[in-house]
């Protein structure tokens, strides 16, 4: 069984579900009108929902319009300034701006991914657990969903998932090991030296068969490897070999450009052979900083440490920072809403004739094209509905940014939804503004509700 | 849509199309690269909250120094330490706040909404249509508009801070929702059970408890579920209208979440412990969905 039976029914955005029943009024009205109960019993049965509603919801809106053109007093009669404070202000305009990228890239992101899972799961045998998995985060809080993004999102690739899987994609394609500030020993002694491009360069050229010793001082003890072992001057031998060491003693005394008892290799080390400006041959240090060119055809080479030795090693991105908050916040509400796009998605694509789909098979189209000519206009009413309900929650946002964004990155995360709250209860204490901000929330959610509207009389006329 | 989809798994199993050989390898080739995909992309969904469980197992010096997927190489760090400090602090309380504000909220909605649809379906009164055209635009006002009018509101008549005040603004909010979903469900209902119930002079009170609410029961169930979740999982209106002695989970460890990193394990646990309810129901209402559906598709 497919959960789509089971998930749709009431997360099925109202205006879809007004075709629902079969047996609707139209064929009843003439007999109801004869049997039915007076007016009198139908305002009993409707005056709690109509009390409730008219004092918390209807009552409300009235007051929050009037209240927004006062001060924060509710003293002074203001007009429009508290909305040309929102239009004016650079804290509010920027949660505009926010709510602005929300608006354009979410509803886009969870409904291209809500289809791609929609039709990917057709293909598979275990669809039910596929749409389980992805649907659970609608049962769970965003309070809940906050935390669990806390956690992926810490900058520490050893406590976030987010970092500790980048810096393993990363370290794949590229194996350096980072040492900031290090740099080769100067001096004529020294048989290597700094290039200008931040490599480090052999003086002399190698012929394969010779060592090469490569002295690095200014390395900082904590990107030290743990691993490290003492270093041990390359014996020679077939091909090129070398040692890139850590020379300097702890303590004082030692030999400068000699790899002494107490002084440490520099394990994974880029070390690079070098001919007429080509990398013939690339090789990582070992645990006690040696390396070896196998296989090298003999000729003279230079060799090289590249630049990227010398940078810190790579830890991810600072997703909970200033630049990349809103896209991270953006991430975590499509883990939570790419479930109900989905589910809606597959049962639209349930009720589309398989009839229609095998005849253009039949005539030859691709499998792109059916889905492109096809599937995806004949689905397009439930991708509207997913879109526009995607539109309506980005632009009412609130819990994951309050969570996900910390204290201090929070002004550059800031949205309405949140703003709003923020200057009427969580310390502003201007309920003159936060009317206002209420109110324009209101007047952005205006057009969908007319939407609705328009949509549900067509369904039923 | 019940009925389309009720039979959807049938439709999709019809059409499996004949492929010639090198057709069939393609696909076949193609759907190993699907699954792999697929397994990933359910890996993605699965491993946050996977993270959260781990987390909340182990102790504040642990999640420091490692990342909680070191679990899998050290089960032995795996403590209930955090959840017994959890619920010697204000976490329990809260719990059962939780459960104050949201079990009432969920039958209240029910019953009034219930009603309510009832009139709106088979009930001829004046307005009837404009009315209802008014419940479907309010399902989508934003509960901001009315923050700050109920809350001066409250604080005239005295429940600011309360549950009952919680449960109240809940319930309003529910309504447009609640209404819309069973008008919609209770306008299926057969018009002769009504008109012989009226025939025999029921009482309308009579009809709507003994015909058209025991009938509605699916839809009732799926409005149950997804109101109990909604309250459940809400904070913004507790942050608003509950003060400390009333507050929900979501509020309270909304409070804890200024210092993120020491108080790891309190959040942790008890965001877990305040999804593990609403996962329950989700999956145990699964069945009950299917239940629901199967019998409204009969018709």
């Amino acid at each position: 069984m497919a959960v789509t039976e089971r998930l749709d029914g009431p997360q099925d955005p109202p205006v879809d579900d007004t075709g629902g029943p079969t047996s609707g009024p139209a064929d009843t009205p003439r007999t109801r009108r004869r049997l039915g109960p007076s007016p009198t019993i139908a305002i009993v049965f409707l005056l709690p929902a109509a009390l409730l509603l008219g004092i918390w919801v209807v009552y409300p809106i009235g007051y929050s319009i009037v209240r927004s053109m006062y001060d924060s007093t509710n003293q002074v009669f203001v007009g429009l300034e508290n909305y040309g404070t929102i239009f004016s202000d650079a804290g509010t305009l920027k949660t505009i701006r926010n709510n602005l990228i929300w608006v354009i890239v979410a509803p886009i992101v969870v409904t291209t991914i809500g289809l791609i899972f929609a039709v990917l799961t057709e293909r598979i045998k275990w669809a039910t657990a596929f749409k389980l998995i992805v649907f659970m985060p609608m049962a769970v809080s965003l309070m809940a969903a906050g935390v669990i993004f806390r956690l992926v999102y810490d900058e520490d690739p050893d406590k976030g998932v987010a970092n500790a899987i980048m810096t393993v994609v990363h370290d794949t394609f590229s194996s350096s090991q980072g040492y900031p500030e290090a740099r080769a020993r100067e001096g004529d002694q020294s048989p290597v030296a700094a290039q200008e491009d931040g490599s480090v360069v052999t003086k002399q050229p190698v012929e394969s068969g010779q060592t090469v010793l490569i002295p690095i001082v200014g390395v900082k003890p904590e990107v030290m490897p743990a691993d490290a072992q003492p270093a041990v001057a390359a014996t020679g031998g077939d091909g090129l070999s070398g040692t890139v060491w850590f020379d300097f003693t702890p303590g004082g005394g030692g030999v400068n450009g000699q790899p002494d008892p107490t002084e440490k290799g520099l394990p994974g080390m880029t070390v690079e052979a070098v001919s007429d400006g080509e990398v013939a041959a690339t090789a990582t240090t070992a645990a006690d900083g040696s390396f070896r060119f196998d296989g090298l055809p003999s000729g003279s080479y230079e060799v090289r440490l590249p630049q990227e030795n010398f940078t810190a090693a790579y830890n991810g991105l600072t997703w909970l920072g200033p630049t990349l908050i809103t896209p991270a916040i953006i991430g975590a509400f499509v883990w939570v809403w790419a479930g109900f796009a989905m589910v809606l998605i597959a049962a639209g694509l349930a009720a589309i004739p398989r009839d229609a789909l095998e005849a253009a098979r039949i005539d030859g189209a691709t499998e792109w094209q059916v889905f492109r000519r096809i599937t995806v206009p004949l689905l397009s009413p439930v991708l509207l509905v997913v879109f526009v309900t995607m539109i309506i929650n980005t632009l009412k946002v609130f819990d994951l940014v309050f969570i996900i964004a910390p204290p201090s990155v929070q002004p550059e995360a800031n949205v309405i939804a949140l703003e709003m709250w923020r200057v009427a209860f969580g310390g502003g204490n201007n309920q003159g503004l936060g009317s206002a901000l209420a109110v324009f929330l209101l007047i952005l959610v205006l057009p969908f509700m007319i939407m609705n509207i328009r949509r549900f009389k067509r369904g039923e006329s | 849509m019940t009925t389309a989809t009720a039979t959807a798994p049938a439709q999709s199993h019809a059409g499996a199309p004949r492929r010639n050989l090198a057709g069939r390898i393609v696909d076949r080739l193609g759907s190993g690269v699907v699954q792999v995909v697929m397994i990933l992309l359910g890996l993605f969904w699965l491993v946050p909250t996977l993270g959260l469980l781990v987390v909340s197992l182990r102790t504040t010096e642990v999640n420091n120094a490692e990342g909680w997927w070191t679990i899998f190489t050290k089960p032995a760090e795996i403590t209930i330490a955090n959840y017994a400090d959890l619920l010697a602090g204000g976490f329990g309380a809260s719990f059962w706040n939780t459960v104050a504000i949201t079990v009432p909220t969920t039958i209240l909605v029910i019953g009034i909404a219930a009603m309510a649809a009832y009139a709106f379906a088979w009930m001829e009164f004046p307005g009837r249509d404009l009315l209802f055209l008014v419940v479907v635009g309010l399902l989508i006002v934003p509960i901001q508009i009315a923050l700050i009018p109920v809350a001066a509101l409250y604080g005239q008549v005295g429940i600011f801070g309360s549950i009952p005040g919680v449960v109240l603004f809940h319930v309003a909010f529910g309504l447009p929702f609640a209404i819309f979903l069973l008008r919609n469900f209770f306008i299926g209902i057969p018009a002769s059970l009504l008109e012989a119930a009226r025939m025999d002079g029921a009482p309308e009170w009579r009809i709507f408890v003994s015909v058209v609410f025991p009938l509605g029961k699916p839809a009732i169930a799926s409005l149950g579920i997804f109101q109990f979740l909604w309250v459940w999982n809400d904070m913004l209106i507790a942050l608003v209208y509950a003060n400390p002695a009333n507050q929900p989970m979501t509020k309270y460890l909304q409070s804890q979440m200024r210092q993120f990193g020491t108080n790891m394990d309190i959040l942790s646990s008890g965001a877990f412990l305040s999804l593990i309810i609403p996962l329950v129901l989700f999956f145990a209402f699964q069945r009950y969905f299917v239940q629901g559906m199967m019998a409204g598709s009969v018709k």
